[in-house]
This record gives structure tokens, C-alpha cells and sequence, in this order.
């Protein structure tokens, strides 16, 4: 017993010197003090030298995409490197094209910051930030989604994004969910409107964001969001244009028709907007509404499952039925689609029948 | 095994005795980063180098820690860790100092901290029962020897790359294995030359 005890303190005793041995070398080894990292010309940043750019960055708020965790493995973290970088590693390498390599691309969980840089990123990265907002306004949509208006406390600029991408929001710790957790909503408010979002909550059974949306938060109470991401957002083409949503997949649909309606875009426009009943849709005034404001424009909403004594004069059935019944030939269409992935998944199946190209087709599964 | 000296000792680590053809320690890394020369002659000296030290290493700490204190038993937890804070230290060292041979060299740093003939090498001059100049030299020779196979494979491969079609299922770590496996062969008939176990 007590020789065992002794061999463990021996050993603890021995790594603990170790580590702490390591820890007086990072101290005075890895100090490379304040360097400044300038981005794309404009943005100039301090930050403490010594660990790699892609934490650096996170820790000013500049979210580049890495899955792997800055191990080196998934290169999503690529940033354009100017000057300062260093030599490529051959860490790198395999993860580089040649034109990658010419046009100063590295991994940037690779690049350690050692002095000034000067680098490039996306114009998308450098507007992904956290934002702190304030509840002003909760709506019952349908008795299954609620509606947010939030208005953006900080940063004082507030949010640019393109109508289509969504923000993560986190539910702060409560009861019995002990983390801080993310979930992804789709902006479903005008572009245009950089101090307020709104955002469109359907209540899960047992999901934890959801229901902390639903039965605990009110006016007034504040919340975190980090955003904007997504590649499904508007593209100008001069295609017609297909937009097909079930449930709250009509948000990024909603902030697509707004940008469209206020940049007076006159593309011909088809919109399917599928529920199950009556109750489930939403925004019916607002949605018949564009078809004045919009050039060309029609909006059909169908319904699943008409309820007994329901005076329902619409389509009835599924939105695939309306793509199978309404569209003759793809050929020259552009299509978004958003909602369920079962939806998603047979509608994408039915418009590449029809003839829609693959890479005009973009859509959102909402899990 | 008093009787052999250490330049036997060094040479046989090399040739007879080779960490890599004859023991197929350290695979993993040979496996991925033999694909190129410079990279595997990159990988290869920083396996020499942390070798040599971590035999060194292990040795004192061995004789002069764990015999006394009587934790013989805790060996392999012991050296992986000297090893691995041996490897952060050199890193962090070479990196702030020697920037143009941290580029080169101090990258595969951290791959060498998991490379298992490493610890090999330590556990082997334990049980062979080395002194400190034998140990010393089985170390430097040990890594000298391994860098010799991946530089060898690299450069086969290279070749293989630039000029033969290999089907498909062959590709990479396949061929690769195969051609350890002819060079193994190769190697193996050296082995009479120098008993050493």
C-alpha cells in the first residue's frame, strides 16, 4: 500500500518536473511578444506571437472554417499569406495545388505567427463575427414555430449577410443542459436591415435549444449568436427562378424575396410553399403581398393534410406534386430549395429528371 | 552482450540489425512520409537525432532513477514521457533559434514523439542489458539505420512514381510494404554477421 502510494508521487514528482520544466521553456522560448497581423490592406490587428494563425485569428473574433482542429488534416483553414509566413511545410504540401501554391495559399492552423504578417481572407470570413442581441419580440407564427425579432447590441456595425445563410445560436446554460449549446437558424429578415434580425424557432420535441426558445425565453433577455455562414444564398442569374420551402424552411426563402423585392429584381419567379395544415402556414398576407411587389412573381402555397371543414380553396398535396404538375422543363431554371431532408432529397430527384442543371440547383436541409 | 563494442554495436544497428527491416518498428511514419526523398531524409535525421539523445536519456534515467528507487516496472510510462518532453523541448528550441533548419527538420518533430522505434530502441537496450556507450551507440546507430530504409524507400518510390504504372490496388502503402518486404530480405541476410541477441 504505502509502496505503491510512494511510486506514484515518484512518478507524479517526475512529470510534474517535466511539464513544469516545459512550461519555463514555452515561457521564455515561444515568447515571440506583439506582432501585427494586416488584413487584406484594411484591418490591422495585435496580437501576442507564438501560436498558430488560425487560433490567433479565432481569438480576434475571425472565424476561419476548420474541422480537423488546426491538427492539419482537413484544409478548410486556407488563407492567403503575403508576407511573413515562412517557407511552405511539408505539413502542407499535399493539401496544396501548384496554382494554390503560386498564389501564396497556406493552412493556416500551419502558419505559426513569429512577426508582422500580411494576409488575405475572404471578404465572408472577416464579416462572421459573435454578436450579442436582445430579444424585442416573440410571435406565434404557427402553433409550432416561433418567431424572433432580435435586435443586435454589439457590435455597434451589426450584421452583413448575404439572404440565405443562417447564424449559430447558443442557448446559455439552463436546467438541465449544463453546456452552452449551438444550433444553426436560417436569417429569414431583409439584408438590407443590419441592426435587427429575425429568425424562425420550430419547436422539437425534447431538443434542447428549441424548447429553451419556446418555454423559457422572453422580451428582453439577451442571447449570443455567431454568423453569418452558409453557401446557400442568392446568386444573380437571369435564369427564372424556383424557390421551394416547407415549414421554417421558408426563412432564408423570406429573406430571399425581401432582397429581390427591394433591389426590384424582375426575375420570373415560381415560389412553392408547402404545410400540412391550415394552421401551419405562416406569413400568407406578406407572401401575396410580393406578388404586387415583384415584377413576376406567383406564390402557391399547398396544404398535406386539409382539416375537416376547412374551406380550403389552394392546392392540396405534397410540394413535389406541384413541381411534378407545374414545371414542364428545368432547362432554365435556378432553383432553392429548403426544409425536411426527405423533401429536399425527392424534390432535388424530380428537378434533375426535369432537366434543372445540377449546379443550379442550391438547397438547405433543415435536420 | 558486454563483449561487443560499441562500433560493433553501431554498425550492426545499422546493417545486421536494422529497427525498421528487422524488427518493423516505426512503420507508421515510414509509411506516410516516404513518399519523397527530401521529406524522408528530413524525417530520418530527426529520427537520429532524438534517438541517440533519448537512449542516452533513458539510460541515465533508467539507471540512475528507476533501478534505485526500485519502479523498474513503470519503464515503458517513464521513457514515453522523457521522450515526448525531450521532443517539445527540442522542438520549441530549434524553432526559436535554427528557424531555416526548423523548417526543414522541426515539422516531423511531433510525428517522431509517437514514432514507436524510439521507445524501441530505449526497451531494447534495456533488455540487452547496454552501458552507457553501447547504448549511445545502438541509439545513433538505430536511427542512422532507419533513416537508411525511408531514404532508400523514398527514393524507390519516387522513381516508381515517375516512370511505372502500378495498378491500382497497389498504390501507396501496398507497394510500399511490398518493397520493405524485399529490402527486409536483403538486410536479413546480413543478420549471421553480428549476433546481437
Amino acid at each position: 500500500m504505502v509502496q505503491w502510494l510512494a511510486d506514484i508521487l515518484i512518478i507524479g514528482g517526475l512529470t510534474a518536473f517535466l511539464a513544469l520544466l516545459l512550461e519555463i521553456a514555452h515561457r521564455f522560448l515561444a515568447d515571440y511578444g506583439e506582432c501585427r497581423i494586416l488584413i487584406n490592406g484594411q484591418k490591422e490587428l495585435t496580437v501576442t506571437g507564438g501560436s498558430p494563425l488560425l487560433f490567433t485569428l479565432g481569438q480576434n473574433n475571425i472565424f476561419i472554417p476548420s474541422a480537423c482542429g488546426g491538427r492539419g488534416t482537413c484544409a478548410y483553414c486556407k488563407v492567403k499569406v503575403l508576407e511573413g509566413g515562412g517557407p511552405v511545410l511539408p505539413t502542407e504540401q499535399p493539401y496544396l495545388t501548384q496554382e494554390e501554391r503560386e498564389t501564396f495559399v497556406r493552412l493556416s492552423c500551419q502558419v505559426k505567427v513569429r512577426g508582422d504578417l500580411k494576409i488575405e481572407i475572404p471578404e465572408e470570413l472577416f464579416l462572421i463575427k459573435e454578436f450579442r442581441v436582445r430579444v424585442e419580440d416573440m410571435t406565434d407564427l404557427t402553433p409550432r414555430i416561433k418567431g424572433l425579432n432580435l435586435k443586435i447590441m454589439e457590435p455597434q456595425e451589426g450584421i452583413t449577410f448575404k439572404p440565405g445563410q443562417y447564424v449559430q445560436l447558443e442557448v446559455p446554460r439552463h436546467g438541465k443542459v449544463k453546456e452552452p449549446e449551438f444550433r444553426a437558424y436560417s436569417i429569414c429578415s431583409t439584408c438590407q436591415e443590419h441592426g435587427y434580425l429575425e429568425l424562425m424557432i420550430t419547436r422539437v420535441e425534447d431538443g434542447t435549444v428549441s424548447s429553451y426558445v419556446h418555454q423559457i425565453l422572453k422580451p428582453g433577455d439577451e442571447l449570443t449568436l455567431r454568423g453569418p455562414f452558409g453557401d446557400f444564398y442568392y446568386r444573380d442569374s437571369d435564369k427564372d427562378l424556383l424557390l421551394v420551402a416547407t415549414g421554417s424552411g421558408l426563412a432564408p426563402i423570406r429573406s430571399i424575396l425581401h432582397y429581390l423585392a427591394e433591389q426590384g429584381i424582375s426575375r420570373k419567379t415560381l415560389f412553392f410553399f408547402g404545410a400540412k395544415t391550415r394552421d401551419d402556414l405562416m406569413y400568407l398576407d406578406e407572401l401575396k403581398g410580393f406578388e404586387q411587389t415583384l415584377a413576376d412573381f406567383s406564390f402557391v402555397p399547398t396544404l398535406s393534410r386539409v382539416e375537416e371543414g376547412d374551406a380550403w380553396d389552394g392546392e392540396r398535396g405534397r410540394v413535389t406534386d406541384l413541381i411534378k404538375s407545374r414545371i414542364d422543363s428545368g432547362r432554365n431554371l435556378e432553383v432553392y430549395i429548403c426544409g425536411a431532408p426527405p423533401m429536399v432529397e425527392s424534390s432535388l430527384a424530380l428537378l434533375l429528371e426535369k432537366g434543372v442543371p445540377e449546379e443550379s440547383i442550391f438547397f438547405d436541409k433543415f435536420a | 552482450m558486454e563483449n561487443l563494442t560499441a562500433g560493433t554495436l553501431f554498425f550492426a544497428a545499422i546493417f545486421t540489425n536494422n529497427i525498421l527491416l528487422t524488427n518493423f518498428l516505426g512503420l507508421c511514419p515510414f509509411l506516410a512520409i516516404s513518399r519523397d526523398k527530401k521529406s524522408a531524409l528530413g524525417l530520418g535525421a530527426a529520427v537520429v537525432f532524438v534517438m541517440t539523445c533519448t537512449t542516452v536519456l533513458n539510460h541515465l534515467v533508467y539507471y540512475r532513477i528507476l533501478m534505485p528507487l526500485d519502479l523498474v516496472y513503470l519503464r515503458y510510462i517513464v521513457f514515453i514521457v522523457v521522450i515526448a518532453a525531450f521532443v517539445q523541448l527540442v522542438e520549441m528550441i530549434i524553432e526559436r533559434f535554427f528557424a531555416p533548419l526548423y523548417y526543414v527538420l522541426g515539422v516531423f518533430l511531433p510525428l517522431i514523439t509517437v514514432n514507436c522505434a524510439i521507445l524501441g530502441a530505449s526497451l531494447f537496450m534495456i533488455i540487452r542489458g547496454y552501458g552507457l556507450g553501447q547504448a549511445a551507440a545502438y541509439g545513433a546507430g538505430s536511427g542512422i539505420g532507419w533513416m537508411l530504409a525511408i531514404v532508400t524507400v523514398g527514393a524507390i518510390r519516387d522513381k516508381i512514381q515517375k516512370t511505372a504504372r502500378l495498378p491500382r490496388g497497389l498504390e501507396g502503402p501496398a507497394i510500399t510494404l511490398i518493397i520493405t518486404g524485399l529490402m527486409s530480405l536483403g538486410f536479413m541476410a546480413f543478420s549471421g554477421m553480428i549476433q546481437i541477441q
